[in-house]
């Protein structure tokens, strides 16, 4: 039985890549670049290229979808080719295929505006209320994947929607390296009073439970097929401590100095249009979207996802960070 | 003539489906018979309510639509039922004649008239079967005179604010008199909306503009309102007014009913004022009543009055299961004897918990034998050492002849059995006197605490409605100024000028001289009324808790038992409840030097002082007093140390203390065995533990503050827990298995008789209790196994997370012992099922400036190393809130909702 990963080159798509392998299952890997993981079938190649997308999924049973454009700030058009019509490309061929099973990894942020989330459930996709291109096409994509739930030639193929939220690890270039870059050059403000709740996913348990969504499609299809699961830690801390907490287990000094958060949204927005008209290589230092989420709490009701997915975050925020200062070199609790 | 036919209601008014509307020859009414009928269901009864003036039947909106879907509900779980639906109920809502949609004929209509078109009405309509009467306003009185005239279909009544009884002396209200003042009345009720809009004023919150205009429907012109002009003109405002015969033959008539009662009531109605409550109440003195603090005259309005009436119609324990045929007797209530049962004989019912094994003594027992024994007739009975009392000691003999004085001179201005008696006194002898002294005669003492503060006060003495009020000057004073009922007694002499200002009408001590010489009336029996407590309104607003003779006795003689209290023992109270008990124990009291209303006024010294004045052997001490007396321990000289090396029992009544604070009190009295009890108003004693009990239970595994074992014996009831479900609420089975977090059920023979006037927590405190007489406390906690009672919380501060729910007392006191930590609260945020632990702590004042928000890294993590269960949040408060009464419980509703803002992202202010 082989399974495909797309987006493997990347943290989370290389956790799931090796946890499938580490139980024994036949990987095979889409993306523009080697995936790095010992023991799976490299096909490599782009979303944008049909030819190569139905090359990777012939004889697949099973698709589990992280490859995405994924950044802050960035071209519109860009975002739609790779994230809605890469999506597309990829549910056409797999229907094609016959794949059994199909992981549709996604954002928390396609259902909601980035206004304060306590204790929410996942609800709808809603490209119309999705902040920026990312969320917005993720959410339009989320939408076409559960569409195809019960398609195929035989009504077979099942898809479900996993949405984890803000994952972190060892070797996490996006949130993690960044924060420490930031952070050991000045770079990194506190929002506001750094107080806001937010849920945030380790590594592992991200990759542990987009398998187990993979599973579940298996053993009980009828209890998750067609639905979307936000995945997290199941622990919001706040927002200054868990910055705090990488930064300690990096080995560098934690920021200490504080922006407003109502500037940092405004100056966020500035910030923002400058890139959008001379994009650079680097995304930019603040947007809008990062400033809501990182000053207004994001924190979620996890006891359905519990419970249909049959599974539970294994390593906890105080174990990922020490994990993590394993890694670096830096200290944690 | 027909001036204008009955109409039905038009199909678009808020809150009414116009499928209920009915009209029948004059009437308009609302029914659904039919509806039920169309569901193939058999009501078990009849609900026949009455509007008064100037609304009409739309006021009973809710209570159609909500037994209406009560009934479908419940047919559908039971299915059909040949004898009645048990919980189905027809609701027949009629709009009186020259009232509502019903018909203008043009005919003036008498209250006999009214009374007696309501009979022809439902004889016509086929009304068959049990009927319930439900009435509001002068409503209410023709609903009555309905239920006087069908005595043997009668099954119960109901009423929402409404009077049957004018007394000649008191003026009608005020509102009514402008109503009814010439050249007001035509204009104001006919041909102005005056009358009408003010009435619809009158609602707490105000009404929605819709819901206004559907009351103002059928009063459009001045020929609609008619007959609101009629109505008002009906008041029977004097002696001689046509309407005043109806009027007291009703009034007679509902004195001799027997059916069960309910009163919901409006505390804050201009018009049907408690004066009227405390009326229907002497005619009507089983009926569950339950009074509205915050609601008005449109208490249909105000409040959720359906569900209430709803559970009042389905707590009738009689309608058969199964066998069928059996008569329907009528709507019950909590198992509390004297709320819904009919009133019987005093003093030979049983209480309704089972019989005491053990004969009944009354309170006054004690003291009579003493006093009536010639050795112990001249021993000290009672001392007092504060200030004002300088030094008065009370012997036997003498406070047993000032009490029998006191009870006849009562007697003789007027004082009856189940009369109120509010006692505004500062605790001392006359207080002491005064209470036995009521309490022979059968008049209920009123006792609420100076500490509810002014406002408190004022509600706690219009929630309790006493006829007499008896206080110092301070007391009077606020009774003047707040108008707190009652005929005014004052305890201290007074100059004319003063006593006419503060409205005195007695004096004590004319009243002690009245009685001289006097023979006392006959004694109470054991389950008439003998004490109204009001809690400290430190969980919520205070609250009257109602005892019966038999409940008091039971408490003396559990201290007397539990506490091996004999005549020998002598007691140094300063804590006032049991400063009362020392004559009921027979044994000897002193207050110590001390302002009793300010405990921690009380010094080591004060209480050596007393212990040395009078050899006690027994010390009763608050929690606060406590922890002065222990401050000034150093001022003791070596005679004073010697004096409290001879007390034997020591106790700490009040709130559970610490072992800290027990074990430095009892280091003053090394001979002592230290107790600190468990319990509340509505039960003062339900475990102990002693100090050796603190020490041993340190060593267990659970959480929260061990407070002992029940202190009575199982036979007699005890404590059980009902378990908390996911939702954090205590749905569990009353049980004694150890462990299960849970609600605190508490039973026994002292256990309050019922709350004061407050049917629907009554309703709440017995929900799902074992049989006997059972009160959930709203405590949380769980049983261990040995049997001892673990307090966690109050029920209110569960917090509800992923993992189950959580009682905040135990992780607390993990976090409070963290070096720097002065006090710990934590608080649930997010939504109930997910809410997440957020620990909130005050630094030790010592730890320099606190500026609130997130703790500090090195406090953050001490307190996570510390806690019990992992919290999400550390945040910091330089002083967590507290109420304003004991400004030592943390108000925890407060605090949640600012760590919600700061942890939501919000601005961080202090709490």
């Amino acid at each position: 039985m082989t399974m495909l990963v797309t987006g493997a080159s990347g943290m989370l798509g290389t956790g799931v890549a090796r946890a499938l392998v580490a139980r024994g299952e036949s990987v095979r890997t889409l993306q523009r670049r080697p995936s790095g993981v010992p023991g799976v079938e490299d096909v490599p190649g782009s979303l944008t290229d049909p030819a190569a997308v139905a090359d990777a999924v012939d004889g697949a049973d099973a698709v589990v979808h992280l490859a995405a454009k994924v950044s802050l700030a960035g071209d519109p058009d860009e975002f739609t080719a790779v994230n809605v019509d890469g999506t597309r490309t990829l549910l056409d061929a797999a229907e094609r295929a016959g794949v059994r099973r199909f992981v549709q990894v996604s954002s928390p942020s396609v259902a909601h505006a980035g206004t304060s989330l306590v204790g929410v459930g996942a609800g709808p996709a809603d490209p119309e209320r999705a902040r920026g291109e990312y969320a917005r096409t993720k959410a339009v994509s989320e939408l076409l994947a559960l569409a195809r739930d019960g398609a195929g030639s035989d009504g077979g193929l099942r898809v479900v929607a996993v949405r984890p939220h803000i994952v972190w690890g060892p070797g996490d270039t996006q949130l993690v390296e960044r924060v420490v870059d930031r952070a050991s050059s000045g770079r990194l403000p506190l929002l506001g009073h750094g107080a806001a709740l937010i849920d945030t996913t380790f590594l592992d348990n991200a990759a542990d439970g987009i398998v187990a969504a993979l599973d579940r499609l298996d053993d009980t299809p009828e209890a998750v097929h067609g639905r979307a699961y936000v995945i997290t830690n199941g622990e919001p801390r706040p927002v200054a401590d868990l910055l705090a907490g990488i930064c300690r287990a990096a080995g560098v000094e934690p920021p200490r100095w504080r922006v407003p958060a109502g500037l940092a949204r405004v100056a966020g927005g500035a910030v923002e249009a400058v890139w959008r008209v001379r994009p650079g290589t680097d995304e930019p230092p603040m947007t809008r979207f990062l400033a809501e989420q990182l000053s207004t709490a994001h924190w979620f009701d996890q006891r359905e996802t519990w419970a249909d997915l049959r599974w539970r975050p294994a390593v906890s925020i105080d174990e990922g960070l020490r994990r993590l200062a394993a890694y670096y070199g830096g200290t944690a609790p | 003539m027909t001036l204008r036919p009955a109409s039905t209601v038009p199909p678009d008014l808020p809150g009414l489906e116009s499928r209920f509307s009915h009209v029948r020859g004059d009437w308009h009414y609302l029914d659904n018979g039919a509806e039920l009928s169309a569901h193939g269901i058999e009501p078990v009864g009849t609900v026949l309510a009455v509007h008064g003036n100037p609304t009409w039947s739309y006021l009973w909106r809710d209570l159609i639509e909500t037994l209406t879907e009560r009934a479908i509900e419940t047919s559908a779980a039971v299915g059909e039922y040949p004898d009645g639906v048990r919980g189905a109920w027809r609701v027949v809502a009629v709009d009186q004649l020259e009232m509502g949609l019903s018909a203008r004929t043009g005919r003036r209509r008498t209250l006999a008239d009214r009374v007696a078109d309501l009979s022809a009405f439902t004889a016509d309509l086929g009304l068959d079967g049990p009927v319930v009467t439900l009435g509001h306003d002068w409503g209410g009185v023709v609903s009555l005179g309905w239920a006087v005239d069908h005595p043997d279909r009668l099954a119960g009544v109901a009423l929402l604010n409404t009077a049957v009884h004018q007394p000649d002396d008191v003026a009608i209200p005020a509102p009514l008199r402008l109503a009814l003042a010439r050249g007001v009345h035509r204009w104001g009720t006919r041909t102005t909306r005056a009358f009408l809009e003010t009435t619809l004023g009158l609602a707490r919150p105000r009404l929605d503009r819709d819901v206004a205009d559907a009351y103002r429907l059928p009063y459009r012109s001045a020929d609609d309102r008619d007959g609101i002009e009629q109505f008002v003109a009906d008041i029977p405002a004097a002696p001689d007014h046509v309407s005043r015969p109806e009027l007291d033959r009703i009034a007679d008539g509902v004195a001799a009913l027997d059916v069960p009662a309910l009163l919901l009531w409006g505390a804050h109605d201009p018009v049907f004022s408690d004066r009227y409550l405390d009326d229907l109440l002497r005619r009507l003195p089983h009926a569950g009543v339950h009074r509205f603090e915050d609601a008005g005259h449109l208490i249909a309005e105000d409040v959720d009055y359906a569900g209430p009436v709803l559970s009042w119609l389905g707590s009738a324990a009689a309608v058969p299961e199964g066998s069928g045929g059996d008569a329907f007797t009528g709507p019950g209530g909590p198992s509390t004897s004297g709320t819904t049962s009919p009133p019987e004989p005093s003093g030979t019912t049983a209480s309704s918990t089972a019989p005491d094994s053990t004969e009944f003594r009354p309170i006054w027992a004690g003291l009579d034998e003493r006093a009536a024994d010639p050795v112990s007739r001249t021993d000290q009975a009672v001392l007092d050492l504060t200030a004002t009392g300088a030094g008065r000691f009370v012997s036997w003999g003498a406070l047993d002849r000032q009490v029998r004085r006191l009870a006849a001179g009562l007697h003789e201005i007027g004082v009856r059995r189940g009369d109120r008696v509010s006692l505004l006194v500062r605790p001392g002898p006359t207080l002491t006197a005064l209470v036995y002294a009521c309490l022979r005669i059968g008049a209920v003492v009123v006792v609420a605490d100076a500490g509810l503060g002014l406002r408190g006060l004022t509600r706690a003495q219009r929630g309790a409605w006493p006829q007499y009020l008896i206080g110092q000057t301070t007391a009077l004073a606020a009774a003047r100024a707040a108008g707190w009922p009652g005929v005014r007694i004052a305890v201290d002499p007074l100059d004319p000028v003063r006593r006419r200002a503060l409205g005195v009408d007695h004096e004590l001590i004319d009243v002690a001289r009245a009685g001289e010489g006097l023979e006392l009336p006959p004694e109470p029996g054991p389950d008439d009324d003998a004490a109204v407590l009001f809690t400290s309104g430190s969980t919520g607003p205070a609250k009257g808790v109602l005892y019966t003779h038999r409940r008091l006795s039971a408490l003396r003689d559990v201290l007397a038992e539990h506490f091996a209290v004999g005549p020998d023992t002598g007691l140094v109270t300063g804590f006032a409840p049991f400063a009362l008990l020392g004559p009921a124990l027979g044994t000897r009291s002193v207050t110590p030097d001390m302002d009793v209303s300010a405990p921690r006024t009380l010094t080591a010294r004060a209480v050596a002082d007393a212990v040395k004045a009078t050899d006690a052997r027994m010390v009763f001490l608050s929690p606060a007093a406590i922890l002065h007396v222990v401050d000034t321990a150093d001022r003791l000289t070596a005679v004073d140390r010697e004096a409290l090396g001879r007390v034997e029992t020591f106790l700490s009544t009040g709130a559970p203390i610490g072992a800290a604070l027990l074990e430095a009190a009892q280091s003053l009295m090394p001979a002592a065995e230290a107790h600190t009890p468990y319990g509340m108003t509505e039960c003062l004693l339900v475990t102990d533990i002693t100090l050796a009990g603190i020490r041993d239970a340190a060593g267990a595994p659970d959480t929260g503050v061990c407070v002992g074992r029940p202190i009575v014996d199982p036979a007699d009831g005890g404590v059980l827990i009902s378990a908390l479900d996911d939702d954090g609420a205590a749905t569990g089975p009353p049980s004694a298995d150890p462990g299960a977090l849970g609600e605190v059920l508490v039973s026994a023979p002292h256990l309050k008789e019922r709350y004061d006037r407050r049917w629907l927590t009554d309703v709440a405190a017995e929900r799902d209790t074992p049989p006997g007489h059972w009160h959930r406390t709203g405590d949380v906690g769980h049983l261990d196994d040995a049997g001892r009672l673990w307090i966690e919380g109050r029920l209110a501060h569960v917090l509800t997370t992923s993992a189950g729910p959580l009682a905040p007392v135990g992780p607390e006191q993990s976090i409070e012992r963290v070096d720097g930590v002065r006090r710990a609260a934590v608080v649930g945020v997010g939504p109930a099922g997910v809410q997440q632990a957020v620990a909130v702590v005050e630094p030790e004042r010592a730890s320099g400036r606190v500026r609130p928000g997130l703790a500090p890294e090195a406090l953050d993590a001490a307190v996570r190393e510390s806690s019990s269960v992992p919290p999400a949040a550390v945040l910091v408060v330089p002083e967590m809130p507290t109420d304003v009464r004991h400004n030592s419980k943390i108000d925890r509703a407060r605090l949640a909702d600012w760590a919600s803002g700061v942890l939501a992202g919000g601005r961080v202010t202090a709490p």
